[in-house]
């Protein structure tokens, strides 16, 4: 089994920015990826936000709605938490931007087992460490 | 040789990454090593057929032409694609229209992954 980890890293903010949304939507995409590997080859990402990256992720975002008819950040994030997705988000920038970590979604009422993890970027660092790929948006 | 998985974001026009990508994976194929490409957001707008190569005015089919003949697989992130406006069967003969999952299979592979781009 040969298992390929990789660190999808954004540092731009998503809204009208679409290769920072693409970032997310391509690490969602491994769960369909093995369709096109050999038997027990996978890929292993982590969605790690940092700098600038960190904003556009809280929850009660209405873009989805009347306001731009646009899918939101959010509904992403809940859909990477819902295919169990490593989220990780940095906690100096969320502090840097005066974010709450009680502001971050979660699908657990969509039955997800999976939360966004806001962690020191000494953690996300690490997590880049051990990624043979790392894709930077 | 190696395996080189190559994701190209940015436009034709507004700098020069599109191009540099390009040169990048033909530089790549002439040495010797596997390239496959992978176009998407704005990068996705050359793949249509039929483009006139005018002086002065930046295109890409020319070059994406020559990059298939010499091996390199280039492929079109579909739903970037069709959202502005060209259809498969207005695409350049040759160039693969798939979803997201192709380019994580690629990477899955690759011995470097090189990400081009974007606005």
């Amino acid at each position: 089994m040969a298992e390929v980890k990789c660190a999808f890293v954004v540092q731009k903010p998503q809204y009208k920015g679409e290769t920072s949304r693409l970032a997310i939507t391509h690490a969602i995409s491994y769960q369909t990826v093995e369709i096109l590997l050999e038997d027990d080859d996978t890929v292993t990402p982590a969605l790690c936000f940092i700098g600038e990256g960190v904003l556009g992720l809280e929850k009660g975002q209405q873009a989805a709605k009347d306001v731009y008819g646009i899918s939101s950040t959010e509904s992403h994030i809940m859909n990477s938490c819902l295919v169990d997705l490593e989220v990780l988000v940095c906690k100096e920038d969320m502090e840097k931007y005066g974010i709450s970590e009680d502001s971050m979604p979660d699908a657990e009422e969509m039955g997800a087992d999976v939360k966004v993890q806001v962690v020191p970027m000494a953690d996300i660092k690490k997590r880049i460490d051990e990624s043979r790929h790392v894709l930077v948006f | 040789m190696g395996k080189l998985a190559i994701g190209v974001f940015p436009g034709l026009v507004g700098n020069m990454a599109y191009d540099f990508a390009l040169k990048f994976a033909e530089a790549a194929k002439d040495k010797g090593h596997d390239v496959s490409i992978w176009m998407s957001g704005n990068a996705t707008v050359s793949v249509k057929a039929n483009q006139k190569h005018l002086l002065d005015y930046s295109t890409g089919e020319k070059h994406l032409l020559r990059l298939m003949e010499k091996g390199v697989e280039i492929c079109t992130c579909e739903a970037c694609t069709v959202a502005r406006g060209i259809r498969k069967d207005e695409g350049i003969e040759g160039i693969q229209w798939s979803a997201m999952h192709w380019f994580l299979a690629r990477v899955h592979s690759a011995d470097r992954v090189f990400l081009i781009g974007g606005e």
